[in-house]
């Protein structure tokens, strides 16, 4: 039994895929195990590991159906992902370039059958293709409650123990990835002040002397949009960081 | 069948000489300028006769040039009026024809008679589409068109669609060019309710003010907009519609202010001629 989740903001449009899951069931039984109206909603219900497709509309509020699916292809087990849309030139076409699995509304059976039997996870390198940009939040989940940091509003992001926090004006949020992973997928918006914090580039309203260390060099401190901390530069990144701020 | 020159009349023409005396200026002064600099060489040089001769010359190619301009914008019309009209109405709006027909598709099995109704409405729409586009319309017909476009929009998005209408102080017989009023609702519809999670009602204002008619349609704004190309589309598909019908004497404009976009148009007042 396929276990399926329908993710759109129309209510019409879910209960169509659901008539049309019943109309093929001889063929592909299958259930659906979770709706929701949008990207955020999605994430805050999903359970890694008991859906198998999600089938998500492009156009959502909130987060729509291509951030959803760089976030469920970080799950632990991530869903096969099939895209719903209604019209959408662009859309339509780096769908193809990419050779992800869509649906066009209004959806047929056949066609909504043929979709679910070939269905195989999303390539990760279709969908750097088709978002270049990245995702626009950071899912941070702590006790169980999902919350999503927009990217926009990280001031830095700081490495502590096993954890990575993710700083903004509203406070700290436990994150999932690595240093390295996010320095990766966020490249040029945020740098390395040392070994374990990335700050963005954007939140760095100045710099300041912060007293000689042993050996006799300046210690550098990043002053920061946002918060009043100040987060130290290493003498080894020095040079580059004041080359990154200084344009 | 409307007589050929029942239709043509539905031209509210008056206006155009404006715009013609405007193009005329225009026009003549750039070629006069770039004449004129001529001249400036030539009386340096000391030869003054040829100069003033010259200046005269200019002065009546630039006339002729310009009226020749004029006339030959002239000669686009109402013949490539009408096609320009026809291209500018009968645009087929997908993203709302299939997201329409899907909602119906969903809605059949679990509400047939809802069902049948957006199906009547999407009929209309369709039908007002088939207009002659030359011809103005009431003023009240287009709201009920806009009203039948809420419905089924309501069909998709539920309650998220809310509109504030404030058109008491309408004369019942203005009339106005056809489907402008729609298209800018689905602008508003699409950018301003669709993507976001908790949206605000639109708001739809319209007003006399002296001999014209103010037209004005608020909508919540997200910056992080991404299909502002298609908006742009509609706006220039309507701005184009106006000075085909108008002249100088319609004019459009959209401003974005405190997280709110708001379209504003203004053009002649007409009346029902009985």
């Amino acid at each position: 039994m396929m276990r399926v989740m329908l993710i759109d903001d129309e209510i019409p449009a879910r209960n169509r895929l659901r008539h049309l899951l019943g109309d093929i069931a001889d063929q592909m039984p299958a259930m659906v195990v979770a709706e929701a109206g949008d990207g955020i909603a999605a994430l805050e219900t999903i359970r890694a590991g008991t859906v198998d497709v999600a089938l998500v509309d492009i156009r959502m509020p909130g987060m729509d159906g291509l951030q959803l699916a760089l976030h469920l292809a970080r799950l632990p087990v991530p869903p096969a992902v099939i895209f719903t849309t209604a019209y959408d030139q662009y859309a339509v076409q780096a769908f193809e370039l990419s050779a992800v699995d869509y649906l066009l509304k209004p959806v047929r059976a056949e066609r909504l059958l043929a979709a679910l039997q070939k269905v195989r996870p999303l390539a990760p390198e279709s969908l750097s293709a088709l978002v270049p940009e990245g995702r626009r939040h950071l899912r941070s989940t702590e006790r169980g409650r999902t919350h999503l940091v927009p990217v926009d509003a990280v001031i830095y992001l700081k490495a502590e123990q096993k954890y990575v926090t993710a700083r903004t004006e509203k406070g700290e949020y436990l994150i999932e990835d690595s240093l390295t992973q996010l320095e990766e997928e966020f490249g040029p918006r945020f740098f390395r002040a040392h070994r374990n914090c990335l700050v963005a580039l954007a939140a760095v309203a100045g710099y300041e002397r912060g007293g000689d260390e042993p050996e006799g060099d300046a210690k550098w401190l990043l002053r920061l949009r946002g918060c009043t901390e100040r987060i130290p530069v290493s003498r080894r990144q020095w040079p580059q960081v004041k080359a990154l701020i200084s344009t | 069948m409307a007589p050929e020159s029942e239709s043509i009349r539905q031209f509210p023409g008056r206006p155009r000489w404006r715009a013609d005396l405007l193009r005329f200026g225009v026009v003549f002064l750039v070629i006069e300028t770039a004449m004129l600099a001529t001249f400036g060489l030539l009386s340096l040089s000391g030869l003054v006769l040829p100069a003033v001769v010259w200046v005269l010359l200019a002065s009546a190619l630039a006339a002729v040039a310009a009226l020749g301009w004029v006339w030959r914008q002239h000669g686009e019309t109402p013949a490539m009026d009408e096609a320009r009209l026809m291209a500018l109405t009968s645009r087929i709006r997908p993203h709302f024809l299939y997201n329409s027909l899907n909602a119906v598709l969903g809605t059949i099995r679990s509400d047939p008679r809802a069902a049948e109704t957006a199906l009547e409405e999407m009929a209309e729409l369709f039908r007002a589409l088939m207009h002659d586009p030359r011809q103005l319309v009431p003023l009240s017909d287009e709201i009920a068109l806009c009203r039948k476009y809420l419905d089924l929009e309501r069909l998709r998005l539920g309650d998220r669609v809310q509109v504030q209408w404030s058109i008491d102080q309408l004369p019942p017989d203005a009339m106005v060019p056809p489907l402008m009023l729609q298209p800018l609702l689905e602008n508003a519809v699409y950018h301003g309710i669709e993507p976001l999670q908790q949206p605000e009602p639109i708001g739809f204002h319209m007003t006399v003010s002296g001999r014209m008619l103010v037209i004005e349609l608020t909508n919540p704004h997200e910056s992080s907009q991404m299909h502002a190309r298609g908006n742009r589309m509609a706006l220039a598909n309507i701005r184009e519609r106006l000075e085909i019908f108008y002249g100088l004497a319609a004019y459009l404009n959209a401003e974005i202010k405190a997280g709110h976009y708001t379209v504003r148009i203004v053009l002649p007042l007409e009346r029902q001629t009985s």
